[in-house]
Parts: structure tokens; C-alpha cells; sequence
């Protein structure tokens, strides 16, 4: 059995840079870290292999230019088994569509896998449609926003899945794709005997032709979607009102204000 | 579905709204994108089609539905969709696109929707785009401009799905408002257009808890009273949850809060936790840094108190007032429930 957790290397800075050209976010010059959302997913990967025993393998895999071999690395760090690199000039410009098309047909190269576990969302492009996106290539059910994981075999999971008002649990058959959020678990740092693995750890470079990826459906013509635009936020309003003084003054003017501006 | 050709297009006609049904009843977001589809279905010179995924619909709600702005209203009426199974609802949904061919379908950017959609549009094979905030039709050629903050909010970008049909999004809660209803407007409620829904084998919903914590609701609340460090830890979140309460408001934190187990993630606001875009959001005791002002720079009217007069918050925030959180928040108590 193998569980598979795609990773993602975003900015680490959330000021955007895009290229007026190409419309595209420019990487270059700006440090990057792994998705802060993936790390529960990597931790919740290493746990789910110890709770199922042996002969379980965790990869970690990444659609990335070269440089986001270093999330692979940090994945094996924190207990992966192995990582293996998307990375190809025809995979640039993917949108969520393609994205998740080069990494079912990655889980598919990979063979016998069983679970796929991504994090919630990217916080570079915050779509969260990735992680569906794979289990509709797949055709695998899939369970969105997991907070835990109360069983799992090799054939089955039941999960709790958070919901604006509340959560509830299901149980889904595997293979099946998860996204999870922070509250899933507390992930570890580093052990020694992780980072020394990680510096030894082969990471392959797979191209569109290893995962028998179709040409017209990767990268920017493989793109149903386009950024025409990008413009900064409509700024705030500049104008603030402060209030100073006694708790009795400040409560009492912010009331006033909040009413006039039928806030309240 | 790609398109060969641009004529194509023309196949493709009207402006579909996923309704959001959940906790037995139509959710009112579902009105806020009937609102907006209302405008753009009139610049193509076509229809609001609303899609209802549920059982056991009341037609009072249905007509709200119409009153509202939408000219059909298509429903699959069936126990399956008693809770949320998202391989059934994609399943019914795709068949339902693939029989009448919409232009566009918008959804709400929901939990449920945001699951469930990404689904629907890979199955047909067309792009979506999440979690907009503006929506708008390309008067040259009739495309659906589909603008998103990303970034957390630090850029807005415009996608267009140019080749493919139909045009997806998800849209942010309360951003676009629902029109008032009018009871003389005409429109049509389609029944059980699918023979039959068999519930999908992959997946069983066990259990379903609403929180009976009151406040826990940030995307659907106007009014967010949100705490940080400075509330010091669950006594104070009390405080701010009787403000809360006393405004219909809900309660938010930053992850300093939730990390040290003051309160459940549930209410983390920010970049790893939720994005809100409430009208008022008054943080106590938040500094503002930025991967919290990420999840909540959106917000209307952002109201901030802090001791410091010189915090990240205090700079951004709309109303400001310098002082102790455990004196000004009894105060405002005090004085909202005396008027
Ligand atoms: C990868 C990553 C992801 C993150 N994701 C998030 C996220 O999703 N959400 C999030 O919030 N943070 C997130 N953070 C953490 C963020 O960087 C800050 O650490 C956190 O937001 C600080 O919380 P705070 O404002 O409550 O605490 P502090 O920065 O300690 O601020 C406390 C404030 O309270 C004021 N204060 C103290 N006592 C009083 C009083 N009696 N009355 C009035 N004011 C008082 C102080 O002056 C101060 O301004 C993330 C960090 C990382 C690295
Ligand atoms: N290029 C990528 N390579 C690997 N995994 C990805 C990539 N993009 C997104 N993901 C996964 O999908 C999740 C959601 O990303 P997104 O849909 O972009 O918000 C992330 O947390 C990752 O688990």
C-alpha cells in the first residue's frame, strides 16, 4: 500500500509579484517555503503508516519548478519515504485543472496507490480545488476540509469533515483523496536521522512523457483558465477615527459610530 | 467542454446557480448569487436557471427562489442528498450540465461548494475559478470576467475561460447581495428531471453535529468579534463571546489563541485558518500580523482595540480605540444592553 501527499512550494511573503507579460507570478528572487497547509498533510501521511503497520510507503510529490526539490527533501525530513519531482517546461502556466491532471497521472505512474493526502489549500493561489481535482481525474471519492482521522484500514477510512456550522463523519472506501486543515494534528520538527535521510534522498524529475501525460492537457494550452488581469486590492479607506480616554467615553463613541453607519 | 470553435459557444446558453442546501433548507447565499446571476444572465439576454440538490424542499422556498430573480428553478428532490455526499451530487450535477448546457454556474465558495465543484468541473472538463468576488460580462464578446483576490487579498485577478463551456466559479459569501424579493415575478419550478439518484457506494455519511456553541458560523456572520493574545485566554474569550452573542455577531481568533487551546480552530481566522469578509470585524487584542490580515483585510468596516496605539491591526483598522480590552468591552456590554 502507498499514500501519496502532493506538496506545493509557495511564496513565502504573500506580496505578489506578477509579470505584466506573462501574467504569470514571478518566482524568481522571492524564498520559498513548503505550503504551510502540507505539513499536516505530510504528518497526518507518517502517522496513518504507523498506525497501519508495516509495508506502507509514503511519497511526497510536487509539481514545481527545480527549486521545489527542497520541499521534497523537507518532506522526507519529517518522514516521508521518498519524494519524486514534476518538473518540466510544459507543466508551466497549469491552472488548477492541469495541475491536478499531472498529478493523478503521477499517482497513476506511481502505482498501488491507495490514498492521496493534500492540504487544504495553496495560500499562494487559495483555490482549495487541486485536492477534488485529483480524485475527479481518478474517479475516486474524496472527503474535503478532514480534521482527523478516526479509522483506517487498508480498505477503508471513516474521517470528520469540518463544515461552517458544525462537522460530520463518513466513512469512504480507498482509494480516495483527502484535504486536510491545521486542527488534523500537530506536526513534528525534523529528527536528526530525517535530515540526514533527506540529504542522501534520490529525488527523480518525472516529465510529462514518464506519466504518459497528454500534451493538450498540461500546462497553458492544457488551461481552461486564463488571468486577463491582475490589479492590486481596491485600497481602504484612509480616513480612521480613534478613540482615546475612559473605557466609558471609547465604548460609548464606537457605539455611535457603529449605528450611524448601520452596523448595528 | 472545449470548445472547437468560438461559434460554438452559442450552444451554450443561460446562467446557473447551485443552490446551497444544507441543515434542511436553502441557505441564504444561495439568494446573494441568484442576485448576481441576475444582471449577467440580462447582459446575454438569457436566463437564471437555479439547480436544488436536497430532499424534502419546501415550495416556499422555491418560490423565494423566483421572487428573487431566478426564471427556472430545476430540483432534484431525493433522500439521497440528505447529507453530503459530494460523488452523488457531482454525479447528478454533470448530467444535468451535460443535458442543458449552461453558459455559466456559479456556486457559493462554501465548504460544500468548494468541495464539491472543482469535481463537477474536471467530470466536464471546463475551467473554475474560486472564490470570486466580482463578476462581471466582457462586453466585446460576452465572456464572464471572474475576478479574485489572491494572495490572500494582496491582488485581484481577472480569469477568463475563454475556450471552454461552461464557465465556472465559486463566489465568496456575502459579497454580492440578493435582490428583494418580488412576489409578481414569474418563473418555473422543473421536478425530478433525473430518474433516479442511486446514493454513491464509495462513501456513507455517519454522523452530523451542528456546534451548539453559539458564534462558531464565521462565514455567514455579519458581525465578527475576534480575539488574540491580549484577551489573555478562555475567560476573555467569554467576554467576547457575550458581545458576540449580543449582536448576532460570531467569534473569531488569531492562531496564537487557538494554538495555546484558548479556543477551537474552528474560529482560527487567517491564513491557515479561515478568510472572512464580514461587514464589521472588531479584533481585541490582535496585533495584525500578516498572516492573520491576510484571512480578514476584506472585511467592510474593521474596528480595532489594543493597548498599543501602534500595531500592524491599528494601522489598518477603519475605527481605532487605544485601550484595555477588559475595560472597553464591559463597557460596551454594559451600554448596548441598557439601550
Ligand atoms: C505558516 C504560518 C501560518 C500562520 N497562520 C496564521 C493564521 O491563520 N492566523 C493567525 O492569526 N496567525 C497565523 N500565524 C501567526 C501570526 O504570525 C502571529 O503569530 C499571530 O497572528 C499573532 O497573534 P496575536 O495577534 O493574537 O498575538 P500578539 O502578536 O501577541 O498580539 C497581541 C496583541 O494584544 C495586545 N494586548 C495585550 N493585552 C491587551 C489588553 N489588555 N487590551 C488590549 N490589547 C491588549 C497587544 O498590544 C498586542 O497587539 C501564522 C504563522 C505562520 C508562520
Ligand atoms: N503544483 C503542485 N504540486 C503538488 N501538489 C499541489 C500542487 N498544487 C497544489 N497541490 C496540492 O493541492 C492542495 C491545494 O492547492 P490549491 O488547489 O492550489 O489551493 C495543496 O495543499 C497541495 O496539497
Amino acid at each position: 500500500m502507498r499514500i501519496v501527499v502532493c506538496i506545493k512550494q509557495v511564496p513565502a511573503t504573500n506580496d505578489a509579484v506578477i509579470d505584466p507579460e506573462t501574467k504569470r507570478i514571478v518566482r524568481e528572487g522571492v524564498q520559498a517555503i513548503l505550503n504551510p497547509f502540507d505539513t499536516y498533510a505530510i504528518e497526518e501521511a507518517v502517522r496513518l503508516r504507523a498506525r497501519l503497520g508495516g509495508g506502507v510507503e509514503v511519497l511526497a510529490i510536487s509539481m514545481g519548478p527545480p527549486r521545489a526539490e527542497a520541499v521534497l527533501r523537507e518532506a522526507v525530513a519529517l518522514g516521508a519515504d521518498r519524494g519524486i519531482l514534476l518538473s518540466h517546461r510544459a507543466f508551466g502556466g497549469s491552472d488548477t485543472w492541469a495541475t491536478s491532471y499531472v498529478l493523478s497521472q503521477a499517482i497513476r505512474t506511481i502505482g498501488n496507490v491507495d490514498l492521496v493526502i493534500c492540504g487544504k489549500q495553496a495560500v499562494d493561489g487559495d483555490t482549495a480545488q487541486v485536492g477534488p481535482g485529483i480524485a475527479a481525474h481518478l474517479n475516486w471519492p474524496q472527503a474535503a476540509l478532514v480534521s482527523a482521522v478516526r479509522e483506517v484500514s487498508t480498505q477503508h477510512l471513516v474521517v470528520v469533515r469540518m463544515h461552517e456550522d458544525g462537522h460530520d463523519v463518513c466513512e469512504l472506501s480507498l482509494p480516495a483523496v483527502l484535504t486536510v486543515v491545521k486542527g488534523i494534528n500537530v506536526p513534528r520538527v525534523p529528527s536528526l536521522k530525517g535530515v540526514l535521510a533527506a540529504r542522501k534522498s534520490e529525488i527523480p524529475v518525472w516529465t510529462p512523457e514518464m506519466i504518459g501525460a497528454d500534451p493538450a492537457k498540461i500546462g497553458l494550452d492544457g488551461s481552461p483558465t486564463r488571468v486577463v488581469r491582475t490589479a492590486p486590492p481596491p485600497p481602504r479607506n484612509k480616513e480612521s477615527l480613534r478613540f482615546t480616554g475612559t473605557a466609558e467615553v471609547c465604548a460609548g463613541g464606537l457605539l455611535r459610530e457603529l449605528r450611524k453607519r448601520s452596523l448595528l | 467542454m472545449r470548445l472547437a470553435k468560438l461559434e460554438e459557444r452559442e450552444n451554450f446558453r443561460n446562467i446557473w446557480v447551485m443552490a446551497e442546501w444544507s441543515s434542511g433548507r436553502i441557505q441564504p447565499v444561495t439568494l446573494e448569487l441568484v442576485g448576481a446571476a441576475r444582471p449577467l444572465a440580462d447582459a446575454r439576454r438569457s436566463e437564471v436557471w437555479t439547480v436544488v440538490l436536497g430532499t424534502g424542499i419546501a415550495d416556499r422556498q422555491l418560490n423565494e427562489l423566483i421572487a428573487c430573480g431566478s426564471d427556472i428553478v430545476l430540483v432534484v428532490d431525493d433522500p439521497a442528498f440528505t447529507n453530503f455526499v459530494d460523488e452523488t451530487e457531482a454525479r447528478v450535477l454533470c448530467a444535468l450540465i451535460e443535458k442543458h448546457r449552461p453558459e455559466s454556474v456559479l456556486c457559493g465558495a462554501t465548504t460544500r461548494g468548494r468541495a464539491l465543484i472543482p469535481r463537477v468541473a474536471v467530470q466536464t472538463n471546463t475551467g473554475l475559478t474560486a472564490d470570486c468576488t466580482q463578476l462581471a460580462i466582457d462586453p466585446e464578446n460576452g465572456n464572464l470576467l471572474q475576478t479574485r483576490p489572491a494572495f490572500g487579498g494582496n491582488l485581484m485577478a481577472t480569469i477568463y475561460c475563454a475556450n471552454f463551456r461552461p464557465q465556472m466559479a465559486t463566489v465568496r459569501p456575502r459579497v454580492m447581495s440578493a435582490r428583494p424579493p418580488d412576489a409578481s415575478r414569474r418563473g418555473r419550478v422543473i421536478r425530478g428531471t433525473l430518474p433516479t439518484v442511486s446514493a454513491a457506494a464509495c462513501k456513507r455519511v455517519l454522523e452530523v453535529f451542528h456546534s451548539s456553541e453559539p458564534g462558531v458560523n464565521l462565514a455567514d456572520a455579519r458581525f465578527i468579534v475576534a480575539g488574540g493574545r491580549g484577551v489573555k485566554g478562555k475567560e476573555g474569550f467569554n467576554l467576547l463571546r457575550r458581545f458576540a452573542t449580543m449582536v448576532g455577531g460570531a467569534v473569531g481568533a488569531s492562531r496564537a489563541t487557538v494554538d495555546a487551546g484558548w479556543i477551537p480552530y474552528a474560529h482560527q481566522v487567517g491564513q491557515t485558518g479561515q478568510t472572512v469578509q464580514s461587514q464589521v470585524y472588531l479584533a481585541c487584542g490582535i496585533s495584525g500580523q500578516i498572516q492573520h490580515l491576510v484571512g480578514m483585510q476584506s472585511c467592510d468596516c474593521i474596528i480595532a482595540i489594543d493597548k498599543n496605539p501602534d500595531t500592524s491591526m491599528m494601522k489598518l483598522a477603519d475605527i481605532t480605540v487605544v485601550g484595555d480590552l477588559f475595560e472597553v468591552l464591559p463597557e460596551l456590554i454594559r451600554q448596548v444592553s441598557i439601550t
